[in-house]
């Protein structure tokens, strides 16, 4: 195999799989769902043509996918599968199992939608819906930053320090089919980095005897989840710290956050995923005519970089936080909540709003990022941003507003709301 | 912590979180007699010698084996680990078992 980088155009699922092939794990179960189908796919090919030598299981529901690998893990294997959407959602109860027994697998995410309505194009409801089932989760922007996840995933997950499973999600069709001018590490390259996988406990351990998965009664409930938490509270220097091995081997750079001209920045986006492209596309465009803005795209949402964002977000006055997902809540979205959190616990005096983008695939164009920058600009020159307590829709049909002369939408019981 | 107890015992009742092992996977084998599970009942069974004739049909019949049999004679319950299912009063043909509320 080739010693050398190399420069290739792959699609996100391509670049994914091809990761997993040069990793060359354990025991592979899938089950097909759009749009991460290609994962296994292609993985399967590698399969046949002896590439790997990955046990690859076809199963029959991702209910299984993941109960298998869960069973691959406890049994001493390094083991993943690949999912995306309803696949997630019927693998939700195993998600806490193998968070729970502190299983290091991981789960190639290609984030789509969750019916209803039925849609098989990008957003993060997915993911978002099991953001508190346990497991690390890491996002990327592209294809690139797909695959170079994929290649940190295990050194993460299966770090002492913090032995829990790990979703690499990227954005569905967006970064999961398009194709990308990317590069390629050497395999050597990727299976140095990524070592063996030696597990201290496992249930086929000719030499030990082990049960996995105890009941526990009242009296032990808490005292286990406070001992899982210590996992994904340990997680975040070791994403670090294997960001910087990382770093060594690639020559690329990875943080919690990537922060993208946030020098001097007086209104910030916050954002995950391929949108970041189109909004960095919107800041430079608005930096060219002297716009203080910038923008922090969230790498690493499992566990939260509250600290670590509102120390970043510290000098701006209005911040848009970003979000693909409803959560219903009535009161924003699930990246809202947890950075207006952080925010509050910093003390923080910048006003935030709230917006809901790109849901069931729709586009977030450079034209929306733009308006909703200067509708932040707006809000700051009001003095008292009182719409920052509620949250907006972007790029809405709206009844009240046919010609879409609005930028966003407050939402709010009897909307009758204009500009 | 003691280094010679074993994992089952140091997953006692009252041990902190940091104690427990990870995702609480327990590599002991044939443990269940560390746990003392005997709290988790209001009843217990009480033993009147004077009645027992020695036949043994109760201890067989103990789910959690709190009977325990020496040179072909029982002896007292094992409370530590009995759950007061009273099946043993009902194997009983002499009367030689009764039910007691735990005080």
């Amino acid at each position: 195999m080739e010693e050398t980088k190399r420069r290739v155009q792959l699609s996100g699922n391509e670049a994914v799989a091809t990761a997993l092939r040069q990793i060359n794990p354990d025991v592979f179960p899938a089950f097909p769902i759009t749009p991460s189908t290609e994962i296994p796919q292609y993985f399967s090919n590698y399969v046949a043509n002896g590439l790997v030598d990955t046990e690859f299981i076809p199963v029959e529901s991702e209910h299984s996918s993941m109960s298998a690998a869960i069973g691959a893990s406890a049994a001493g294997a390094r083991s993943l599968t690949a999912t995306s959407s309803c696949g997630l959602a019927l693998m939700w109860e195993e998600l806490h199992v193998a968070a729970s027994n502190r299983l290091p697998l991981a789960l190639a995410l290609v984030c789509r939608a969750l019916s209803g309505p039925i849609n098989i194009n990008c957003d993060h409801s997915d993911s978002m819906g099991a953001r508190d089932c346990g497991w690390i989760q890491i996002y990327a922007e592209d294809n690139q930053e797909a695959y170079d996840n994929m290649v940190q995933a295990y050194r993460i997950s299966e770090h002492p320090d913090v032995r829990l499973p790990i979703m690499i999600c990227q954005d569905g069709f967006i970064t999961s089919h398009a194709v990308m001018d990317m590069e390629l590490l050497p395999d050597k390259a990727v299976k140095d980095f990524v070592g063996e996988y030696e597990p201290e406990r496992y249930l086929l351990n000719e030499n030990g005897t082990m049960a996995l998965g105890p009941y526990a009664i009242t009296d032990y409930y808490m005292e286990a989840r406070r001992a899982q938490a210590q996992g994904i509270l340990n997680a975040k220097k070791v994403i670090l710290d294997v960001a910087r091995d990382f770093e060594k081997i690639s020559g690329r750079k990875y943080g919690l956050f990537e922060e993208y001209r946030m020098e001097d920045a007086e209104f910030a986006m916050v954002l995950i995923g391929s949108a970041a492209g189109t909004a960095k596309d919107a800041v430079d465009k608005m930096r060219e005519s002297g716009k203080k803005v910038g923008l922090i795209k969230i790498r690493v949402f499992r566990p939260f970089p509250a600290e670590e964002l509102a120390a970043a977000l510290s000098k701006v006055r209005g911040i848009a936080i970003m979000d693909r997902s409803e959560s219903f809540s009535s009161n924003g979205g699930p990246i809202g909540s947890e950075l207006t959190q952080a925010l509050y616990h910093a003390r923080s005096q910048a006003f935030t709003v709230n917006y809901m983008y790109g849901l069931g695939g729709r586009d977030l164009q450079v034209i929306h990022v733009e308006e909703i920058f200067e509708e932040l600009m707006a809000l700051a020159a009001k003095g008292d941003p009182k719409d920052s307590v509620s949250y907006r829709y972007v790029g809405l049909r709206d009844i009240a507003d046919p010609d879409h002369k609005q930028i966003s939408y407050l939402c709010k019981p009897e909307n009758t709301e204009q500009a | 912590m003691d280094k010679k107890m074993t994992e089952a015992q140091k997953l006692h009742v009252k041990c902190a979180w940091q104690d427990l092992t990870e995702g609480l996977t327990i590599t002991d084998a044939a443990n269940s007699v560390e746990f003392e599970t005997g709290l988790w009942t209001t009843v217990k069974p009480t033993f009147h010698p004077e009645k027992c004739k020695q036949c043994l049909l109760c201890a067989p019949a103990c789910p959690d084996s709190c009977i325990p049999v020496k040179d072909c004679k029982r002896g007292e319950f094992d409370l530590a680990h009995c759950k007061g299912c009273g099946i043993c009063v009902a194997s009983c043909p002499f009367g030689a078992i009764t039910m007691e509320v735990d005080a």
